[in-house]
């Protein structure tokens, strides 16, 4: 049976992980690769990297950095990060990555989905959506990390992004995110009930129970974390365990 | 021992050669037919298009080359889907060398997701391909085609209905799931496929 995906995500600024980490059997906890590497023995189903890094020029340590995870990792793997031409995605694909994650920049030109999705194929294109509820109930995009609203409904870009072309879709609630709450269930089902592309939910893991209502009421197909597995609130054989007793499908 | 992956132009081949590197086996990536032939295992890759993919193939003559390799050759994902007869994807012949049919996964339930996408299990696991292998073990999928059951079928999946995640016939096998992104139980794979 297809098993839901739990996905830890490593922000990368300047080649190194962020958001500050918390493992003691790790030689060098701010090194991608060695917490990549920990994540996926531990049973993380794929990673995510996103690179926040804000020059282009150090950007170019990016591709250098895919090619060593993809050496290491034995997982599939995303990465995303002021990715916007066919070259950038061209260059992480060859250096190893499995997925590529847009945002902003396929927001302001569609077209990319389309040529990305000719060139590439679907499977490698990740769509990444920051949304946030606003006071009217509604959820919007938001731009540029979160600090751009924009005046289209979620539901909508969504749609669009996949009628040309992405084959999954990240999405990141705002008003979830950090909380560690839960994830937003409503608007994740949503997505998931309307498009025909895996959903994967984040912003807002805290506990176990937060992946199991966004497996069952939120739908959703993979869950995405950051700080939980970081700081080791949350172990990745704990949660898995603790899903599968719950009669969600998991690969242990 | 030489282990040639095939160059063509469909997708993660490099991802092929670093998860060989990470079991210890260096591999090369070419597309001379004289590389190919002399070989001791040939892996035929591939994430794609298939008909875009065939006729790259067809222009150099490559798939009537793979269809009479002697050694062991293991096609993945696409590269599996291409040794079949023939796939629906476009309505593009393959090279034949299974029976068995390509074909779009369909469920009357829209909620169930086309491409499948992520980990699901393999049953029935025949062969040597599969030895230390546990049944029912987890492998990653990414398709939106499917081999059909038949007598070459040396491994199952079950989305929507039973297809094959595996088949064999002679010194070719072929894999629908990817190994290189399989964790140990892709690696344990490709060294069963190393050492047949």
């Amino acid at each position: 049976m297809l098993t839901k995906r739990i996905i830890p995500c490593l922000d990368i600024k300047d080649g190194r992980t962020v958001k500050g980490v918390n493992f003691e059997q790790l030689r060098d906890a701010g090194d991608p690769i060695e917490l990549g590497a920990l994540y996926a023995s531990q049973g993380a189903d794929e990673l995510v990297f996103l690179d926040i890094t804000a020059t282009v020029e150090k950007r170019k340590t990016l591709s250098e950095l895919v090619n060593k995870i993809a050496h290491r990792i034995n997982i599939p793997f995303t990465v995303g990060g002021g990715i916007k031409t066919e070259e950038d995605v061209s260059i992480l694909l060859q250096n190893g990555a499995d997925k590529i994650s847009i945002n902003t920049a396929a927001f302001l030109n569609p077209n990319i989905i389309q040529s990305f999705a000719k060139n590439f194929g679907s499977q490698c294109v990740v769509l990444a959506i920051d949304t946030k509820c606003e006071s009217d109930g509604q959820w919007y995009v938001y731009l540029n990390g979160g600090r751009q609203k924009t005046d289209t409904l979620t539901t909508e870009w969504a749609k669009k992004a996949v009628d040309l072309g992405v084959g999954e879709i990240l999405l990141t609630s705002m008003n979830h995110d950090g909380t560690k709450q839960g994830f937003a269930l409503d608007i994740t089902a949503t997505l998931s009930e309307t498009l025909s592309v895996p959903i994967i939910a984040s912003g807002g893991g805290g506990n176990e129970s937060h992946f199991y209502d966004v497996f069952t009421n939120g739908k959703a197909d993979a869950a995405l974390a950051a700080s939980i597995f970081h700081y080791k609130e949350l172990a990745i054989p704990t949660l898995k365990n603790y899903l599968h007793e719950k009669g969600i499908p998991i690969r242990l | 021992m030489k282990i040639v992956i095939i160059q063509y132009n469909a997708g993660n081949i490099q991802s092929v050669l670093y998860a060989l590197e990470r079991i210890g086996v260096s591999a090369i990536v070419t597309d001379r037919a004289d590389l190919i032939q002399t070989a001791d295992k040939v892996i035929f890759p591939g994430v794609g298009e298939a008909s875009t993919a065939m006729q790259y193939l067809k222009e150099r003559n490559l798939d009537t080359l793979i269809s009479e390799l002697k050694q062991p050759v293991l096609g993945i994902c696409l590269g599996m889907q291409l040794m079949c007869k023939h796939s629906t994807e476009n309505n593009t012949p393959c090279m034949g060398i299974f029976d068995e049919q390509v074909q779009l996964f369909s469920s009357s339930d829209s909620k169930i997701k086309v491409p499948q996408m992520g980990w699901n299990n393999i049953h029935h696991l025949k062969t040597n391909l599969f030895t230390g292998v546990p049944e029912d073990s987890y492998a990653y999928f990414v398709h939106g085609y499917y081999a059909t059951m038949g007598n070459h079928t040396i491994a199952t999946t079950d989305y929507i209905q039973p297809y094959s995640a595996a088949l064999q016939k002679d010194n070719f096998y072929g894999v629908q799931f990817h190994p290189e992104k399989s964790a140990i139980i892709g690696e344990q794979i490709l060294k069963n496929f190393i050492t047949l």
